[in-house]
């Protein structure tokens, strides 16, 4: 019995020996060549806009390649909260708040498969968040296909800006599996399964139920299950149309243990025109129910053992309308150090329509008859990408 | 007793799924002929049919939505190991 096909027959009696096991397979298969990404560098200036939130920030990105075999990239994040939204308006007070975010990781091309690690870091004055992650990317059949398959963990410290004392915590796991296929010579195919499961305080120690009373309605905290896991498949593609064009689609859809299911489509357009020039478009639709401990309004307090409010959980739709624009360049001052650089502005414009979360700011309504909650949400993601 | 053969034949079963797997990875390669030959794929070649063009927007735009929406996982591209709440 050949070597590897030995270790199958007796890794296959031990699950946790078999993500090992594939990723023995995928090292010791004959492979086709598996190329690094290019060094690049990317500065964006972030911005959403909507439902009282302003969120802005830079994000900065650098990747480049140590060796023939390493590359390395370092990424910094931030987000600069203002939040007037409607839960705060309604239940507490307008605050302002940041998030910083680090993430470094590198790519190992060995034997013709790339072996990834990386490590994401992320605090706020209430909230801290690492992950690790681990993944292997491998080209098959000619490069007409690649695996990959990546595990993250995450671990969360949960705080309360109120109460000092407050310490919870949550674990993640992360794991995905994706199939790129080249179908012909103008498509190309991913076919993506992921399954995410947290365990740990998952609710907002922050956000309330409301539920009747006599005289109207009242609040108390939300208290959500300790743990959740959700199954996500996606299936995208893309088409190349002969003017130097590109038809794009995405179909995800996902449930999980809390009841939620949902799906989202979404069709796009890329075009280069007048040499440098690329503009697209998309249009996106995401649909979700809502989770079995969600209600606008309970009919009593502590009515069921779980509850919940977070409009994100509740039933609703979004849709996206999307535009961008890129000009690509070669900035003369730079010499051969820079290869290329493009400028690019996308614009997104997301509206929001919930089904079953109700305006509470409209007053003078009986409980549970107030006007359904609605927004519009704007996106824009302004950055410079530098390829050397 | 039938718990044990039930175990078994699970057993069994992920060992031939297993062995199935490690033949097309090993020996696959080798034998299919790519149907797409590398002098035809100068169209999927093009920064515009790339999955993951713009890393930092996309990842952002990910980010976005995953703040806002039920669903999470299987975004493609950038995506991956976020860490945020």
């Amino acid at each position: 019995m050949p070597k590897v096909a030995a270790e199958v027959a007796v890794a296959a009696t031990d699950p946790r020996r078999i993500l090992l096991l594939v990723l023995a397979l995928l090292l010791s298969s004959g492979a086709q060549a598996a190329v690094l990404p290019a060094d690049r560098a990317d500065i964006m200036y972030h911005k959403y806009e909507g439902g009282g939130m302003t969120i802005d920030g830079p994000s900065v990105l650098v990747r480049k390649a140590v060796s023939d075999s390493v590359s390395l990239s370092a990424n910094y994040y931030v987000d600069q909260v203002s939040s007037a939204s409607i839960d705060v308006v309604t239940t507490a007070s307008p605050y302002t708040e940041e998030r910083t975010e680090y993430s470094v990781s590198g790519d190992y091309l060995l034997n013709k498969t790339i072996l990834s690690l990386g490590m994401t870091t992320s605090s706020e004055n209430d909230y801290d968040a690492t992950t690790y992650f681990l993944g292997i990317s491998q080209d098959f059949f000619g490069d007409l296909s690649t695996l990959s398959l990546s595990y993250a963990y995450g671990a969360d410290d949960v705080g309360m800006s109120t109460d000092p004392t407050f310490n919870e915590d949550i674990r993640r796991q992360n794991y995905q599996f994706s199939w790129t296929q080249v179908m012909t010579k103008n498509l190309i195919m991913n076919f993506n399964y992921n399954i995410i499961t947290d365990e740990g305080f998952l609710n907002n120690p922050y956000r309330s139920v409301r539920f009747r009373t006599e005289s109207g309605y009242s609040y108390e905290p939300e208290l959500y299950p300790e743990t959740h896991t959700s199954h996500a498949f996606a299936v995208r593609g893309r088409y190349y149309l002969p003017i130097r064009a590109a038809f794009l689609f995405d179909y995800r859809r996902f449930n999980d243990t809390w009841e939620i299911s949902g799906y989202n489509i979404e069709f796009g357009y890329i075009q280069t025109f007048l040499e440098h020039w690329t503009a697209e478009a998309k249009v996106r639709y995401y649909k979700q129910s809502e989770a079995e401990f969600y209600s606008d309004l309970f009919s009593r307090s502590r009515e069921f053992q779980y509850r919940a409010r977070d409009k994100e959980l509740s039933d609703f739709t979004d849709t996206t309308f999307g535009l961008g624009i890129s000009y690509e360049f070669k900035p003369q001052w730079a010499g051969n150090w820079v290869e290329k650089a493009s400028a690019n502005l996308m614009l997104d414009f997301i509206n929001f329509d919930y089904n079953n979360f109700r305006d509470l700011r409209v007053e003078g309504r009986e409980p549970g008859t107030e006007p359904l909650y609605s927004f519009d949400a704007t996106v824009t993601r302004l950055f410079l990408s530098v390829w050397f | 007793m039938n718990t044990t053969r039930a175990n078994r034949s699970m057993k069994r079963l992920r060992a031939l799924v297993l062995l199935t797997l490690a033949a097309v990875l090993v020996s696959g390669c080798s034998t299919v002929k790519p149907w797409v030959k590398p002098y035809e794929r100068t169209n999927l070649a093009d920064p515009i049919m790339s999955f993951s063009r713009d890393p930092v927007a996309q990842v952002y735009l990910h980010h976005v939505y995953q703040a806002r929406e039920g669903a999470r996982g299987a975004e493609g591209g950038g995506g991956g190991g976020c860490g945020c709440n």
